[in-house]
């Protein structure tokens, strides 16, 4: 409260951009414990929700000719399995299952955090470094149980000539642990980048010359972040199948 | 102003969290700005986030997956039957055509032969009657000729029969007595002339 009378008194804008990453403990008003239902929870559980109203609600009739939320569904469904097959090839498809959990939260979790007043989980950084590291640990688990020590060939370019081949070795262990990292942060900056600048074209509207111009901003920038929504849930997928082709064909 | 706040966040960590909002406020003030580096959230945030992935897990692998591939394959089998009963159709179609192509095919050669034959049949049938009716008309001809022929031979012995009778009875009118004899050479002579 203090600072938000500092701040009217520097220039009557109000910029807090990033108050709407708070994690709240919803029903008390104690610290947030690991078990406390917060804002987090509530949107997560709502992600649930969509995933549990689209996947069995709407494919509940089983209908050969389906109905439009089945076919949203099978849509959903022939994208992401056409995509693990084509990256990982036909002996990653029994990940798919997995592939597609993370998928549809990531997918709903970038939605919902679109909607006015909601939260966003996957601009959290908590929450895409587990899914990062997850989808991180799972790839080297898989390649090294498939592959044995020849996983490391991995890192070995044969097709380079000889002398580059430690150096390049070096530079693709280095990369290999990059992955999880950019993996979360690529997607929770996305987010939270997004979601702090329509709040900073929102505090602009305070004053009034400028609020038209803030408005089609915060319009232009919302259209973006739709994209953005879709398109960083695509990208986490994918990258997790070609991680995960990695592991299953490790030979260059 | 800033720096009481920044105290506050200092002293107070796990208030703070109790005025999440508060906080927030003196962590910017104080330079620390974003709420996902707080790591008081981070257990709880991790915990519900297994929750959730754990559940649209089960949801998927339990219920949906299963149901939308069964409803995919069912569909691409019946398209996959469909296509090939159309086929199988399309196939008899095709042959059924032939049959009648070659039915008809069959039908135009036998009527042309047929009328051929009757072509020939009936050519034949008029060769002979032609023949017939010309042996018929050669027969009725030399049969009228021979009549003829015997009605000319009769009428000339009929004449020579007459001029005898009709020489004998004009000698007789004249007065003289004729021998017969003479008289029949006298009009065979005469006839001849």
């Amino acid at each position: 409260m203090a600072t938000d009378v500092h701040g009217e008194e520097a220039g009557g804008l109000v910029f807090h951009p990033l108050d709407q990453f708070e994690v709240k403990s919803l029903f008390s008003d104690g610290p947030v414990n690991f078990i406390s239902i917060t804002n987090s929870t509530l949107w997560m559980a709502i992600a649930v929700l969509c995933v549990v109203l689209l996947f069995v609600m709407g494919t509940r009739k089983r209908a050969i000719i389906p109905t439009r939320t089945q076919s949203i569904a099978e849509l959903f469904y022939g994208f992401i399995y056409k995509m693990v097959e084509d990256v990982t090839g036909h002996d990653g498809v029994k990940y798919f299952p997995y592939i597609f959990t993370v998928f549809l939260f990531i997918f709903f979790a970038n939605f919902l955090g679109l909607l006015p007043l909601s939260y966003t989980p996957t601009a959290q950084i908590a929450v895409t470094a587990v899914l990062g590291f997850g989808v991180f640990i799972a790839v080297t688990i898989i390649g090294f149980v498939k592959n044995g020590a020849s996983f490391l060939g991995l890192f070995w370019m044969s097709d380079a000539p000889l002398v580059l081949r430690p150096v390049i070795a070096i530079i693709e262990v280095i990369s290999y642990f990059v992955r999880p990292v950019s993996h979360s942060i690529r997607l929770a900056g996305n987010l939270t980048a997004g979601h702090a600048m329509i709040k900073v074209f929102a505090g602009f509207a305070a004053i009034a010359a400028v609020a038209p111009v803030s408005v089609v901003a915060i319009a232009a920038v919302y259209g973006l972040e739709v994209l953005v929504a879709g398109i960083q849930a695509y990208v986490f997928t994918i990258l997790t199948c070609i991680y995960l082709k990695d592991a299953l064909h490790p030979a260059h | 102003m800033a720096d009481t706040n920044t105290e506050v966040a200092h002293t107070a960590t796990d208030v703070a969290t109790a005025h999440g909002a508060d906080m927030a406020h003196g962590a910017e003030a104080g330079g620390a700005s974003m709420p996902q580096l707080d790591p008081s959230t981070y257990s709880n945030q991790i915990f519900w986030l297994l929750v959730t992935l754990v559940v649209i897990y089960f949801v998927l692998s339990r219920i949906a997956l299963p149901r939308i591939a069964a409803v995919l394959a069912e569909r691409s089998g019946t398209i996959t039957n469909d296509i090939a009963a159309a086929e199988e159709l399309k196939l008899k179609a095709t042959e059924a055509e032939a049959t009648y192509n070659k039915a008809l095919a069959d039908a135009r050669a036998e009527a042309a032969r047929i009328v051929a034959d009757t072509k020939a049949q009936i050519q034949s049938d008029l060769d002979v009657e032609i023949a017939k009716a010309d042996e018929v008309i050669a027969a009725k001809t030399a049969e009228g000729a021979k009549a003829i022929d015997e009605i000319r031979a009769n009428a000339v012995a009929s004449v020579e029969e007459v001029a005898k009778d009709t020489a004998g009875a004009i000698v007789a009118a004249l007065g003289g007595t004729a021998d017969q004899a003479v008289i029949d050479a006298e009009v065979a002579e005469q006839m001849k002339g």
